[in-house]
């Protein structure tokens, strides 16, 4: 399984002694999910790595985070930097969680190398009050401009190749939504970024990453 | 530089008052033995309980100085530089009472009868124990230590530890053991515990006085419980169907490798181990049940806990399996407790926790990494 290692990261720090600053600017999701997180939340990061991003809560959130990781290299990491981490396969369903255990139920660049994408979003939301995704833009104009020259996209968003690559379900913004109108789920917050710019103009377009936060719409 | 602690010294601690058994039975004296490895701070903040499992002591890790040979039985995760590491914590090993190696036990002379106790030495549960340990720990002036460290039986004392000794204990390191035993590891138990009760030479476990030894049934039992702690496949790896002579016999002698390992095994345990330790040990595994207070709720049983926890479990382990390790985890979420939980590949069974694996090690080492800074 290399699910939740899908996420090709080559800025981060593997150690904790980077700065914060460095840590936003190699993955300006974490900023975006940061500014929806209250103070003192529970979170629960799927797919979590290295624990970069529940470090970054913790100190800038005090949040009570976990993360789940199935790579070993990503256990030893998270473990090193003093944050809570569950070793298992997020293919294997949040059975370990109870339901509405958490504020926010966290997948940061992880749900498009899911197998099971819509199960594990409902999953998400059964664990998690609120729940917060990120995931590169297939709809990213760099990524239209390939396929119309007749080309899987290769970018930094998406750097495999189409035998190799983990990512099994890309989408859209306009695909992402859809999902939440036909499930029940409202959206409550939307970020779209590129070059670690929020992006308002076409976002579908012009957006190369989106991160949403939403929660069961009832 | 060495990675061995050395010369070990093994020490008796005494107490003259009486400890009554969650059986009701009371034992007005005991010793216990046990050995440390690295030096307590002047706070009396890094120190380390290891519990032992079913056949273990408090010779935990180096050797002693009239027998070189004599390594202790966790060695390779104790020492300087090794994961419990000797250079940053007091590390304690000590023999359970009912034991066999100097612990007041079966064997022990009773002060009253002036022979050995035998069928009359009480049945021992684990929160027994955790409270003949708690007094150890008075003796050698530790209020609280850093952790409390145990695979199998032992990583139930440490949980226990968590339980009956809340701020007594700042992490639990459980590792390859479970909330309680399945119906099938019972089972197991009292297999082997009937191969010792039927033996003739038990004498209804006053052997002692008979000048006999039921070395039958615990070799039985040993070599039982023997399989169970491997896996198939480990024990396929091993010996497959290797044969000693290279063609079959047609007779009921030793022919396969594998039957050649087992009595092997047995016969060695048998000419050490005592059979009435063996039966009690093997009950205080069967009592284990912290959740029986609780209707079966484990997630209420482990309300007092405050201790932070790392649970690790082994994949091929199917006598104390993950899924069991599991539900520690969840329990402890629920109580929003601090927990991590690692899942090691390994082909050993249940006797992965105490085998030199890269992953394991790492993940205790990046563990008590933070635990030595934390108390340092």
């Amino acid at each position: 399984m290399t699910t939740q290692a899908a996420y090709h990261n080559p800025g981060a720090p593997s150690d904790n002694t980077g700065t914060h600053t460095a840590i936003v600017q190699s993955r300006p999701d974490f900023a975006a999910i940061a500014a929806w997180i209250p103070q003192g939340a529970s979170v629960l990061d799927l797919g979590c790595g290295d624990g970069s991003l529940l470090e970054y809560l913790k100190s800038e959130r005090q949040v009570r985070g976990y993360g789940v990781e199935i790579d070993n290299q990503g256990i030893l990491h998270c473990i090193e930097r003093g944050v809570n981490v569950i070793q298992s396969n997020l293919e294997d369903g949040l059975s370990g969680f109870e339901s509405g255990a958490f504020d926010f139920v966290i997948l940061s660049q992880t749900l498009q190398a899911t197998r099971h994408t819509e199960a594990l979003v409902k999953e998400m939301l059964r664990v998690g009050r609120e729940a917060i995704v990120s995931f590169p833009n297939f709809g990213y104009w760099k990524a239209r401009l390939q396929v119309l020259r007749g080309n899987m996209p290769v970018s930094s968003e998406l750097p495999y190749q189409w035998y190799d690559t983990p990512n099994v379900h890309l989408c859209t913004l306009h695909d992402f939504e859809a999902l939440c109108a036909s499930h029940a789920i409202q959206v409550l917050g939307r970020h779209v970024i590129t070059h670690g710019r929020d992006v308002s103009f076409m976002p579908n377009l012009l957006g190369s990453m989106a991160v949403y936060r939403f929660k069961r719409a009832d | 530089m060495s990675d061995s602690v050395g010369i070990a010294q093994a020490q008796r601690a005494s107490f003259d008052v009486p400890l009554k058994f969650q059986s009701g039975a009371t034992l007005p004296r005991y010793d216990m033995m046990y050995e440390t490895y690295g030096t307590l701070n002047a706070a009396k903040s890094n120190a380390i309980l290891i519990c032992h499992a079913l056949s273990g002591h408090h010779h935990v890790a180096g050797t002693y100085a009239d027998q070189p040979k004599n390594i202790g039985w966790w060695d390779n995760m104790v020492g300087p530089g090794k994961p419990i590491d000797t250079n940053k914590f007091f590390v304690i090993g000590l023999n359970n009472l009912g034991g066999c190696h100097g612990s007041t036990g079966p064997s022990s002379p009773n002060p009253e009868t002036g022979k050995p106790y035998g069928s009359s030495f009480p049945i021992v549960t684990v929160e027994d124990w955790v409270q003949a340990q708690a007094r150890l720990a008075d003796q050698l002036g530790i209020r609280q230590f850093a952790a409390i460290i145990g695979g199998s039986l032992g990583g139930m004392q440490a949980m226990q530890w968590a339980l009956s000794f809340p701020e007594r204990v700042r992490h639990v390191l459980a590792i390859a053991t479970a909330p309680n035993l399945t119906t099938e590891n019972i089972a197991f138990n009292d297999v082997a515990r009937n191969a010792i009760l039927t033996d003739p030479d038990f004498h209804g476990g006053d052997f002692y006085q008979h000048g006999a030894v039921p070395t039958r049934g615990l070799r039985l039992a040993r070599m039982l419980g023997h399989i169970t702690y491997l896996s198939d496949d480990a024990m396929a790896g091993k010996f497959g169907r290797g044969l000693r002579s290279g063609e079959y016999k047609y007779g009921y002698d030793i022919e396969f490798e594998v039957e050649s390992y087992l009595r092997y095994q047995g016969d060695k345990f048998a000419s050490y181990f005592d059979a009435n330790t063996y039966l009690l040990m093997t009950k205080a595994l069967d009592y284990f049940d912290p959740a029986r207070h609780t209707d079966g709720n484990l997630a209420r049983a482990f309300a007092p806990i405050q201790a932070d926890f790392l649970v690790v479990s082994f994949s091929s382990d199917w006598r104390f399996s993950p899924d069991r390790s599991r539900e520690i985890v969840k329990a402890l979420l629920h109580n929003r407790r601090n927990v991590s939980y690692a899942e090691i590949e390994s082909r050993h069974g249940h006797d992965s926790f105490l085998m030199q694996d890269e992953q394991y090690f790492a993940v205790m080492r990046n563990y008590l990494n933070n635990v030595a800074k934390e108390v340092a």
